[in-house]
């Protein structure tokens, strides 16, 4: 272990150093590393917006990740949209009967899924489908030598590799959130009408009644910041990929959980921002 | 150059502003001017105060064994790694000054062939051998393909090779597309990691031929980092040996040879002759007191 002296080697009446000492030093460094860490995306960022805007990516590379990030991943996230709709009928069903609302069912879901599941569920599944490939091909291309290999061809690696997967990520985010979005609404309401025979009428006015356009608004918003965060961690992973196939997993990995911890943590913080600003604006009566 | 006569310049006192350098013309001046070049990755020192001159046309062999910074030397030399200390100066230019674009330009003139060959595996062979050309020139469709052809003939593969994907080719048909693609905007320096290792002999000598005819075609300027002394014999007029920065000491230079191929077998220094001849030596008994000093410490701690 770094840090540890064997007592042989300690010089004549220097006292070992204690578990405290130990475990300060763990924790610093994991501190330092951390910080260290946030430093790096912040600059890796920086090369790639500075890339973005003064050199236009060539169309091919662009087209490419569009239909990786895009075309791809649109089964998946309509497949798990209708899954979590209908999940959420499920799950609100019992509950809103107890109190006679069942008939509101439709505001629950559909108000859950434009404001929060919608843009999570898409932002989990690029993570996890797109994220953690980017990872991968890039960290795959940096213990082969490729990166080295655009580099000495005069290509630069965050210009060639970074921005189409960004923007890839940044553009495509929003139509994959409304796939999600509306497979929600079309599961939830089949299992809420057909299945649970909920009046049909009464679960569509709920719906128009309690989701309104600012809601799918925040929802797309947020998603925007979602792809940029998967996008940024999982090209900043790959470019910084350990050797060996082990190294290229851990990137796989790392991406993945990075962005999803990062995604939630972000999730909490604009829904605060984006509260607050709707009631600074429109101050609306809150009552179901 | 002599590494003892390079200890004795006094590097303080050479310019290393391009602009001083105008009164010395191109064909004079070595393509590659390595000034008192240490490279550290974090505590770790891996060359040290290496000082080293390519001239034009010249063929220079790097060997060493593994870990005494070959390639690294390599990828400074072309600007792949900055130097903690010291300079690069391609054709009278620091690599370390230079702006990016510039940076960008002058890697046009070099060409790197990679240890694997460094495909990008997404591409075909076609287009791995024109990235270079679309990243540098505007050509046509046509004049791209007549060059991709062309390389592609001249490094011994067929014409059906261009549309195979890298993962389908052997090693030695990698590497000679990656030679193809070093070459395909005719560099004035073409550096090469390891060409012939992981290939059977008879593919090594079709490389080292392959390395003599783009010497005779053009006028290329060829670095070679290999441990295949049959390629450093036949292919090199000059060979350089790195030793290991860590089992020397502190003034003593890491260049423990620098002289003609013809020369190696007649080197004062003991471990050039042993590295030459492929004797482990007194190395068998360094290995086993590295060991052992390792081995120790974990034994007294459990």
């Amino acid at each position: 272990m770094a840090g540890l002296t064997y007592q042989d080697d300690l010089p004549l009446g220097e006292k070992r150093p204690g578990k405290i000492s130990h475990w300060v030093t763990d924790w610093g460094g994991m501190v330092v590393d951390g910080v260290s860490t946030v430093g790096d995306i912040a600059i890796f960022a920086y090369q790639m917006f500075v890339w973005m805007f003064t050199r236009r990516p060539a169309k091919g590379t662009l087209l490419i990740n569009f239909y990786h990030v895009g075309v791809l991943s649109l089964p998946v996230v309509a497949l798990t949209g209708t899954f979590i709709g209908m999940v959420l009928a499920v799950q609100s069903h019992r509950q809103f009967a107890m109190i006679g609302m069942e008939n509101r069912l439709g505001a629950v879901i559909n108000s859950s899924l434009v404001r929060e599941l919608g843009p999570v569920l898409a932002a989990t599944m690029l993570a996890g489908r797109v994220g953690s490939a980017i990872a991968a091909v890039i960290g795959t291309m940096r213990v082969t030598e490729q990166i080295e290999a655009l580099t000495t061809m005069g290509a630069n690696p965050i210009h060639y590799l970074v921005v189409p997967r960004f923007l890839a990520c940044l553009l495509l985010i929003p139509a994959l959130t409304i796939m999600a979005d509306f497979m929600g609404i079309v599961g939830g309401y089949f299992y809420s009408v057909v299945v649970l025979g909920i009046d049909h009428a009464a679960y569509l006015q709920n719906s128009a009644d309690f989701v309104t356009g600012y809601d799918l608004f925040s929802g797309i918003l947020k998603s925007i910041f979602f792809g940029g965060i998967i996008a940024i961690v999982s090209c900043y992973r790959g470019f910084n990929c350990q050797a060996g196939a082990e190294g290229v997993g851990q990137a796989a990995t790392a991406a993945f959980v990075m962005s999803f911890v990062l995604i939630l943590g972000v999730d909490l913080v604009l829904n605060i921002l984006l509260e607050a600003f709707y009631y600074a604006v429109w101050a609306p009566e809150t009552s179901l | 150059m002599n590494p003892e006569k390079a200890a004795e310049i006094d590097f303080q006192s050479v310019p290393l502003d391009p602009d001083t350098l105008d009164d010395v013309s191109q064909a004079e001046r070595p393509i590659v001017e390595v000034r008192g070049v240490t490279v550290r990755f974090e505590s770790q020192t891996i060359l040290k105060e290496i000082d080293l001159q390519i001239e034009r046309g010249q063929t220079l062999a790097i060997i060493g064994e593994s870990g005494c910074g070959k390639t690294v030397l390599m990828k400074t030399i072309i600007g792949l790694i900055a130097p903690s200390q010291g300079a690069v100066l391609f054709d009278g230019r620091d690599l370390g000054r230079i702006s990016q674009q510039e940076m960008t330009r002058t890697r046009r003139r070099f060409g790197f062939v990679f240890q694997n060959a460094a495909l990008f595996d997404s591409m075909n062979i076609f287009d791995n051998i024109a990235f270079p050309i679309l990243q540098h020139e505007k050509a046509s469709d046509s004049e791209i393909e007549g060059r991709v052809m062309e390389k592609l003939s001249e490094v011994g593969l067929p014409p059906e090779a261009a549309m195979k994907f890298p993962a389908e080719l052997s090693g030695g048909m990698r590497k000679r597309v990656g030679l193809a693609r070093a070459l395909i905007l005719q560099p004035e320096l073409v550096v090469y990691d390891e060409p012939t290792t992981g290939l059977d002999p008879i593919m090594s000598d079709v490389i080292n031929e392959l390395i003599l005819a783009t010497r005779r075609n053009y006028p290329v300027t060829s670095v070679i980092v290999t441990h295949d002394m049959r390629t450093a014999r036949k292919v090199a007029n000059r060979v350089v040996m790195l030793y290991p920065r860590r089992r020397l000491e502190a003034d003593q230079s890491q260049m423990l040879f620098d002289g003609s191929p013809s020369d190696l077998d007649h080197a004062d220094d003991r471990r050039v002759r042993q590295f030459v001849r492929g004797e482990a030596g007194e190395r068998i008994n360094e290995l086993l007191r590295e060991t052992a000093a390792i081995s120790q410490p974990a034994a007294s701690q459990a």
